[in-house]
């Protein structure tokens, strides 16, 4: 399996995870704050600077639950999600404007 | 109903004491996410796609106006004013915080519930026929027996850690609506040759990824042998059962690994050694039991102010053809209040919503609510003179839907809008489609016809028993459904046959309507349903109308 993805080219990703206590989605920014906005997020180009920075994610056990490193591209105002799955996490349901969408729809 | 004995009680407070003790040890760092997670888990908690989820127990389906206010208080209090009815007879809130549940706990032992094993490796919340107690075809009331299987199971030693989850359902009528043959064990009630009730013990029936349809194990099992065998069952499971490999280790897979003879077998030995164990107390236990369950007074009145109403509205005729079901007390109806109002997410209700159930169910039904897994609530017990005082107080919350058994009346899971697992979205599949069929007024020519949607193989929203069947996937980074037709949850049941290649998100409505129409073409007449149709003509007209000359062609 790791063999696997070594020998695959390293796509850009964002560390995400939840929030401990509210368990809302964040992402990993560049200066070591979690964020609520996707586009916040640091983009990670490198593998090895991904590996280093999930570790930094995972070793914060009392801000976030179960980090992990998501697909994404550059956009206009940052990072994008490229799975349906991951834009989903950046909104809330859609059933209901509940969430991020409603949260922080000011943004 | 069964209230919570002073031991029950004693029980539920200490769980709530001890996993307050343990959230409050995650958040001040002193456990890992890895040691907190089984015993949040063990408590209901999970982290879902947005936030925390909490899954509470409706044993058996069956709740009081006093718990179900405490419920909308929860839900405005801690959550966001509604809570969701799930498929196996539990409410989720899906906005819970941390540092909350101890609190949402509390107030849930304070109406004695909780949210104990509806997450784990154990034996989950025992499901049970909504109609129970109330229904015109049944052999007997099959609560008396689940609330001995809850008790017994609840923090039974021996099977806390089993190898996977463990579901258990029962019916005391021949007709099932309990899903009896796609459960772990089913037990289906029923008379031997002296009269005597007793049940049919169906094991390994299960959806999910392996969907499989429940062996007969033991074709008559006298009541008083009830825990004693499915002890039995259990203690094979907990010795075969697979351990290595999480997609093997169900007991329908031990079941097929083992060979149905073999497994029965070793039931029987193994109950051989634990029926002298049980001394009589389980008996006497259930004979309290059964008193807890004793039918209300039912009363002696006219019923003329029903058979007014029901000619002189249409709305009010419409909603008693479809929502109500024959009652063994003369004078009486089965009310379904249906939580599938077109264009809503299906098993949602508001804590306004709930507050009018409870008191509905104060004034007209005996103080008796139950909540099905077709995700709608019922009000068992309401003389038919009060249904048009229901129907009128259910209109003006928007709980009057009358769709109850057509094809509105969608079952589906939470999906990729709350679940972690999703592999696709659900809730707007089912809110387009009813959405839709009312658009083209379809739904009361169709008639009868389940429609249930999965958003993933673990199949929570029982596609695979779905007349027709929705699964959402996956497919290389776009959501895709597969559809199957001709499943059927109930006493016969059988495992829907995929149509074919599946459909991109916005084509899945209008699949649905094809198949809808090829149906309305095709049938006998109005009383050939749309499952006995299929039965008769199998998939290729279905096929036709949904892939077209080309799949034929190709074929």
């Amino acid at each position: 399996m790791k063999a696997r993805a070594m020998s695959r080219r390293f796509t850009p990703k964002v560390v995400t995870a939840n929030r401990l206590r509210e368990g809302d989605v964040v992402y990993l920014t560049a200066d070591d704050r979690w964020s609520l906005h996707h586009h916040e997020a640091e983009l990670i180009e490198d593998e090895a600077h991904a590996q280093l920075r999930l570790l930094h994610a995972a070793a914060q056990k009392l801000a976030v639950v179960g980090p992990y490193l998501a697909d994404a591209r550059p956009g206009a105002r940052g990072p994008e999600p490229i799975h349906f799955r991951e834009a989903f996490r950046t909104r809330g349901p859609s059933n209901y404007a509940h969430g991020k969408q409603a949260d922080h729809s000011h943004v | 109903m069964y209230d919570y004995s002073d031991f029950d009680e004693a029980f539920v407070r200490a769980r709530v004491a001890q996993f307050s003790g343990q959230v409050e040890r995650r958040l001040d760092g002193s456990l890992t996410e890895d040691e907190f997670r089984p015993l949040r888990l063990m408590n209901g908690l999970y982290l879902q796609l947005h936030a925390y989820m909490l899954r509470i127990a409706i044993p058996y389906g069956t709740i009081n106006p006093r718990q179900m206010r405490q419920l909308a208080t929860i839900a405005e209090t801690w959550d966001k004013g509604y809570g969701h009815f799930t498929t196996r007879q539990n409410i989720q809130f899906n906005w819970p915080k941390l540092p909350d549940v101890p609190a949402i706990l509390s107030a849930l032992a304070d109406v004695g519930m909780h949210a104990i094993q509806t997450s784990g490796n154990c034996v989950r919340n025992v499901t049970a026929d909504h109609f129970a107690g109330a229904a015109a075809d049944e052999i007997e009331d099959p609560r008396p027996y689940a609330e001995l299987l809850r008790q017994w199971s609840t923090d039974h030693p021996e099977f806390q850690f089993l190898p996977r989850k463990f579901k258990i359902a029962i019916t005391g009528s021949p007709n099932d609506r309990a899903v009896t043959g796609a459960h772990d064990i089913g037990l289906r009630m029923t008379r031997n040759a002296a009269g005597e009730p007793g049940f049919t013990v169906l094991v390994g029936g299960g959806l999910g990824r392996t969907p499989m349809v429940a062996m007969v194990v033991r074709e008559f099992l006298p009541v008083a042998d009830l825990l004693p065998y499915v002890e039995a069952v259990l203690s094979v499971y907990n010795t075969l059962g697979r351990r290595d490999n999480k997609y093997k280790a169900r007991i329908k897979i031990t079941l097929h690994e083992t060979g149905k003879d073999e497994i029965a077998r070793m039931i029987e030995a193994r109950f051989a050694e634990l029926r002298p164990l049980f001394g009589g107390a389980d008996q006497r236990l259930l004979a309290e039991i059964r008193q807890a369950f004793a039918a209300p007074a039912f009363r002696e009145a006219p019923v003329e102010a029903f058979d007014a109403f029901y000619k002189a509205d249409p709305a009010f005729r419409s909603w008693a053809d479809t929502n109500l079901s024959a009652h063994r007390a003369p004078g009486y109806a089965i009310a379904t209040i249906s939580l599938k109002a077109h264009g809503q997410t299906p098993g949602d209700a508001t804590a306004a919503q709930m507050r009018l159930i409870a008191d509905l169910a104060e004034r007209h039904g005996h103080g008796q609510i139950r909540i099905s897994h077709e995700q709608n609530v019922i009000l068992p017990h309401v003389h038919k003179s009060d249904l048009p005082a229901v129907h009128a107080a259910l209109a003006q919350a928007g709980l009057a839907t009358a769709n109850v058994g057509l094809a509105s009346d969608i079952i589906a899971c939470p999906g990729m809008d709350y679940c972690a697992l999703a592999t696709a979205r659900s809730i707007p599949v089912a809110q387009e489609i009813a959405l839709r069929l009312r658009e083209v007024g379809l739904e009361e020519e169709v008639g009868p016809l389940k429609i249930k949607i999965s958003g993933c193989i673990n199949a929570c929203g029982h596609h695979h028993v779905g007349h027709i069947g929705i699964l959402g996937l996956d497919r290389a980074g776009v959501e895709n459904y597969q559809i199957t037709l001709g499943g059927d949850g109930s006493e016969d049941t059988v495992i829907g046959d995929k149509t074919g290649p599946g459909f991109a998100y916005d084509q899945v409505t209008g699949a649905v309507e094809r198949i809808l129409r090829a149906y309305l073409g095709l049938r006998l007449s109005a009383e050939e349903t749309f499952l006995a149709a299929f039965k008769r003509v199998g998939m290729e007209p279905f096929k036709a109308a949904l892939y077209g000359e080309a799949e034929r062609d190709a074929a």
